[in-house]
């Protein structure tokens, strides 16, 4: 085969943003017809990266070439243009808009001035079918669609823009198996009719199974570049976490655990999403809510934090039949329960104000009298959550803004310790965060558990499940289909019960 | 995130830089305006005009406290105009049935304010009705109501002598007790922003009311309570402008809807909630007064005061109340 | 099948809004003393039509998200500077004209150019604009007074054919000449995708800031469209501060009852026209019923209280706390 010339090559890229270098002097080719890989820890540059790739953001410093031709983007639209397009992370859909109206956005064909909404729909049904998303109507508005629908219609709204370079940022992240490995075989296609395709993804096995060539980087800087499949999955992690990675989880809880349970349900439904659950937690119990996104695990967490209305069935506290019918009363001391929720920047963090401020939310009552807040009090307790979380900060009253992701999800953890909660539920906490916070978080999880915390923890990362774990409750059309325990959690068995085979099938 | 103007920021003098760039620069234009003033007629400077200025400043003050709290949650209050002619009306009414009435004139006012607030807030925080538009909404029924009261006529009775003496007397020579109403009202604000666990859940809301939601704060509580405080602050402010005035008139509460939000805004408090102080809204009150004082000293005639006193608070905000690009 | 489906959850609101005017107007005709005729008809249009024009005005930048709370003074803007050069031949009359209309669509780049640049909030912005746009029509005129060419106007104003109200023949050519080819333009899209989601409308490389400006210059002009419209009813020009006032809080009444969302990205100027429609008619069942005038401000008052409450009933059906926020 002949030599093949890069399509895109950046030559020290640099970005600074106020007195922080995100990216540092990176140099990247990326090839035609190839799937690169990039990889490393939250706030190593990745996301800079493929900012200045996609024209969101300009570099500082640094050259890069399209095609053999200088290009600098000064806005999204242009790099699309270019040939560059981008899935982001965060969805880029409008929900108003309908699905074809979404997938045109960027240059909707036009007659006479006006949108050609014929000409609209047939490029919408194309994409979508290039997607494998043909279960989704070209009319249907995208606020009517879930999550993972939408995604798909993020990827074909990507196609529809015949990319020369195309950027997946964690695109995967919403969908289910099912929608990954169409989203694969896509991807495959694309490399085959000689797109460059660049993949960001926090799942391993996902890149050792499309990439053609790996990039790591970390604290801004490229690390190394490699052909995929020359290095094990451990030494991928060293190069990431610059440090050994070994043994990322504590060692579990020893013991069955007897007795009144801390939280339990008997029964629990809830308007078609929510179907017949039963479960019990223990004192010192760390329980898994496994299976596909979307399944009810997030419904189940909320419905027993008392956020949804309508519930039927019984929740009991320490034995008594109680359900807490908001936030403000579960917090109390006679539930003693806390939620960790889903997205950390709308729903656990004010990201404007101060450290201080936010750790304080969840626990006003407890720095007060009457009222009337106690600063001693307030600070000291600050200063101790601060600490038992190792929370990386210059001074308490920064805005929590400034602190990296996996930071920020330490701050949305300790304004609910200060609480000292007894019943502790999660929703996936470690999404998007990197290895070294991960470690920490699980290691938390241990200590809570060990001094007595019952903890309900959904994860969509099934090595999490496995290895942090006592029991894991796989989930399915609203319902627990299984129940594994001890070693019987495998990646096996989680895989085949969250897609409810092997069972008798429900729906 | 820290701030919207590193620019301006930046060319502060250091010992000022941890003040609020907006509350030192609403100062600094006082003092400009004092300056400019001064130029005019000598009399600007004069203690007598001060203190005069600080008691028409008083009766904004207190109406735009109670906006502030309401803008702080990420919302608004419209119907300023009519609850603060509603509280003065009221006040004057009851001081018709007698004795017992004139004793009560004030707190009826301030009660009939709070209801209107509860509305505002209940609608705003249970039914989840923008407030904006459920504050026109009341605006309007209040403003029906009180046609409906008077006949479409301005009504006859008139203040009662404990509001006038509230609004124009002064317990301590020189000073008009109308600022020190406004101080009380201001220190209790200071206090409840900063000190209390319901200030804290109101800078909370302002910021991301979900995220207070599920740390367990009882949102819809505190944003109706807020509603009622804004309420009741605007009634009271209707109280004093009849006491000032000696009676009540219609459509008196027109002219403090734009300043109170000014005066608020101005101040450096975000019009989408979460940020602001007590400070900035105290030079927005003072700044706004001082300005419409010039105006009408000067003798310009309405249209020019309206031109100069919208392009002022535009060119203002230009200054610093511009949000982040996006 | 599927696709009716599709379409009618596109438009529902609209539709909702028709219904309601359809409705409200039975009623009101049922009960008119002198019955269903085309005079009835030709008063009640004439009305409405003020108002129809400054709700589409405020639908154009609702649905961007924004809103402009000066539409009541541009109108009475328009109104005052009609009544000084709408007047003499019928060309002094057409460049007056022109004249007029473009003066409201400057006032509304103002507006857009401090909210869109200047990155001011609209609700600051048009409330501080408003009051210069007051200050500029008390300047024109301190008195009501003034005339305007009284051909146009009694034209503009009356039946055509002899049946059909004039001023919704111009209601609806406005909507063919201005709303259609925008709502389907590439900035119309636009607008509807900065009023739904801002940021996604950006990184997907939309015409944002064109299509914000270009709302907010339309609904100066529809504004203005509407003050002409004023004085071809009033024949003179009034600076009236509370009619500006009350223009601005019944185009917000209208948007509300015609559908459009005020969170912006959903609804259409067509159903804010039929929000103004019902509510005008609203206002008029006083009259029908012969009620004493001076309930009428409490009247609607009440009536805007429930037409903005009856959004609130959706909230019962919510069974996520979540989905409040």
């Amino acid at each position: 085969m002949a030599e093949i010339a890069p399509i895109l090559t950046m030559k020290g890229i640099t970005k600074r943003y106020g007195g922080v270098v995100a990216l540092r002097d990176a140099d990247l080719e990326i090839m035609p017809g190839r799937i690169h890989a990039v990889l490393g820890e939250n706030g190593a540059g990745k996301s800079t990266l493929i900012k200045i790739m996609s024209g969101a953001v300009a570099p500082d410093e640094g050259q890069m070439t399209l095609a053999g031709s200088n290009v600098s983007f000064t806005s999204p639209a242009a790099a699309n243009a270019a040939g560059i397009v981008c899935v982001f992370q965060e969805l880029s859909l409008i929900p108003d808009l309908s699905v074809a109206d979404n997938i045109v956005i960027s240059g909707p064909p036009t007659r006479g001035g006006m949108i050609d909404r014929k000409a609209q729909r047939k490029i919408a049904e194309q994409a979508l079918a290039d997607a494998g998303a043909t279960d989704v109507h070209p009319s249907a508005l995208v606020k009517d669609l879930p999550l993972s629908r939408r995604q798909m219609v993020e990827i074909a709204k990507a196609l529809a823009r015949k990319p020369r370079v195309l950027i997946l940022d964690e695109a995967t992240s919403a969908l289910t198996a099912a929608d990954v490995q169409q989203v694969f075989s896509v991807i495959k296609r694309l490399r085959q009719e000689g797109t460059a395709i660049i993949y960001i993804s926090h799942r391993m096995h996902e890149i050792a199974e499309l990439a053609d060539d790996c990039t790591v980087f970390r604290n801004g800087r490229k690390i190394a570049t490699y052909k995929a499949g020359s290095k094990t999955d451990n030494e991928v992690v060293e190069l990431m976490i610059g440090r050994e990675y070994k043994n990322v989880f504590p060692p579990k809880g020893t013991g069955p655990h007897e007795g009144q349970a801390a939280i339990a349900c008997k029964g629990l439904s809830w308007a078609g999403r929510l179907n017949d659950i039963s479960l019990a937690i223990h004192p010192g119990e760390v329980i898994g809510l496994g299976g596909l996104d979307g399944q009810g695990q997030r419904e189940l967490l909320l419905a027993l934090f008392g956020v949804l209305r309508g519930v039927s069935g019984e929740i009991t506290i320490n034995g008594r039949p109680s359900a807490a019918s908001d936030p403000s009363e579960a917090r109390l001391p006679g539930f003693g329960m806390a939620l960790i929720p889903e997205d950390r920047k709308t729903e656990g963090l004010m990201l404007p104000m101060s450290i201080a401020d936010n750790l304080c939310f969840a626990a006003l009552d407890r720095i007060s009298s009457r009222g009337i807040i106690d600063r001693k009090v307030a600070e000291a307790r600050i200063g101790e959550m601060i600490e038992l979380l190792q929370i990386k900060v210059a001074s308490a009253d920064l805005p929590v803004s400034s602190l990296s992701g996996g930071n920020q999800q330490k701050v949305v953890i300790a304004k609910w310790l200060m609480n000292s909660p007894r019943i502790v539920l999660l929703n996936d906490p470690t999404r998007g965060i990197d290895v070294g916070t991960k470690q920490e978080i699980y290691l938390l999880l241990r200590k809570l558990a060990a001094s007595g915390v019952a903890i309900l923890f959904y994860s969509t990362d099934y090595d999490e499940l496995i290895g942090c774990c006592d029991r894991v409750l796989v989930m399915y059309g609203g319902a627990i289909v299984r129940e594994l325990a001890g070693d019987a959690i495998t990646e096996h068995a989680l895989v085949s019960s969250a897609l409810n085979i092997g069972e008798a099938a429900h729906t | 995130m820290t701030s919207d103007t590193p620019v301006l920021e930046r060319m502060m003098p250091r010992p000022l830089r941890r003040f609020d760039p907006a509350v030192v620069i609403a100062f600094c234009c006082i003092i400009l305006l004092l300056l400019v003033g001064a130029l005019y007629s000598s009399s600007f400077l004069s203690p007598t005009y001060l203190l005069q200025q600080l008691k028409v400043a008083s009766f904004l003050g207190v109406i735009a406290t109670g906006m502030m709290l309401v803008i702080l949650l990420g919302q608004i209050d419209l119907s300023v105009p009519w609850v603060v002619t509603t509280g003065a009306m009221m006040a004057c009414a009851a001081a018709s049935f007698g004795p017992m009435g004139s004793a009560l004139a004030i707190p009826f006012g301030i009660l009939c304010g709070a209801l209107i607030g509860l509305a505002n807030g209940f609608a705003t925080a249970y039914l989840r009705i923008p407030s904006m538009i459920i504050t026109l909404a009341t605006n309007a029924v209040a403003q029906g109501l009180m046609v409906v009261y008077t006949g479409g006529f301005s009504p006859q009775d008139s203040a009662t002598p404990a509001m006038r003496w509230l609004a124009t007397g002064e317990l301590i020579p020189a000073v008009p007790n109308g600022v020190l109403v406004w101080i009380v009202v201001g220190t209790g604000a200071v206090f409840l922003f900063n000190r209390t666990t319901f200030g804290r859940s109101v800078y909370g809301i302002g910021n991301r009311e979900r995220a207070a939601f599920l740390s367990g704060i009882n949102t819809r509580r505190i944003v109706m309570l807020s509603f009622v405080i804004s309420g009741a602050l605007s009634a009271f402010g209707g109280v004093l402008l009849a006491g000032y005035a000696s009676k009540a008139a219609q459509s008196m509460g027109d002219a403090y809807l734009l300043p109170a939000i000014a005066a608020v805004v101005l101040g450096g408090t975000h019009v989408l909630g979460g940020r602001g102080s007590y400070g900035g809204t105290v030079a927005g009150v003072i700044l706004i007064t001082l300005l419409q004082s010039i105006l009408s000293v000067m003798q310009i005639e309405e249209a020019g005061r309206q031109l100069i006193f919208g392009a002022v608070i535009i060119i203002m905000l230009l200054m610093y109340g511009r949000q982040k690009a996006a | 099948m599927n696709e009716w489906r599709y379409w009618l959850a596109e438009n529902k609101n609209t539709l909702i809004a028709v219904a309601l005017f359809v409705f409200m107007f039975a009623i009101y005709a049922s009960n008119h003393p002198a019955g269903f005729t085309p005079n009835v008809v030709q008063t009640a249009a004439n009305k409405a039509t003020l108002l129809a024009f400054v709700a589409m005005a405020q639908s154009l930048v609702i649905i961007t998200a924004g809103i402009d709370l000066s539409v009541g003074m541009i109108l009475v803007l328009a109104n005052c500077l009609a009544s000084w050069i709408v007047v003499g031949t019928a060309i002094e009359t057409t460049f007056g004209i022109i004249a007029v209309l473009a003066s409201g669509a400057f006032c509304g780049a103002v507006n857009g150019l401090i909210v869109i640049f200047g990155r001011l909030q609209p609700i600051v912005t048009t409330i501080a604009t408003g009051a210069m746009f007051y200050g500029l029509a008390l300047f024109l005129r301190p008195f009501p007074g003034g005339s305007v060419n009284e051909t146009v106007a009694d034209f503009m104003t009356s039946k055509a054919l002899g049946f059909f109200p004039m001023s919704f023949v111009a209601l609806a050519a406005v909507v063919l000449m201005v709303w259609v080819p925008y709502s389907r333009s590439v900035i119309g899209r636009a607008a509807y995708a900065a009023g739904s989601s801002e940021h996604a409308a950006y990184m997907s490389g939309m015409p944002v800031k064109m299509a914000k400006f270009t709302a907010y210059v339309l609904s100066g002009l529809l504004s203005a469209i509407g003050g002409l419209y004023l004085t071809f009813f009033s024949y003179t020009g009034e600076a009236a501060y509370a009619s500006g006032n009350t223009y601005t809080l019944f185009s917000i009444a209208a948007v509300v009852l015609g559908g459009v969302s005020l969170m912006g990205g959903r609804g259409s100027a067509v159903g804010a026209i039929f929000g103004a429609l019902a509510f005008r008619t609203i206002g008029d069942l006083l009259f029908v019923f012969d009620f004493d005038p001076l309930w009428q401000p409490l009247f609607q008052g009440v009536v805007l209280l429930l037409a903005v409450s009856i959004s609130a009933f959706g909230l019962f059906r919510v069974r996520n706390k979540l989905e409040w926020f």
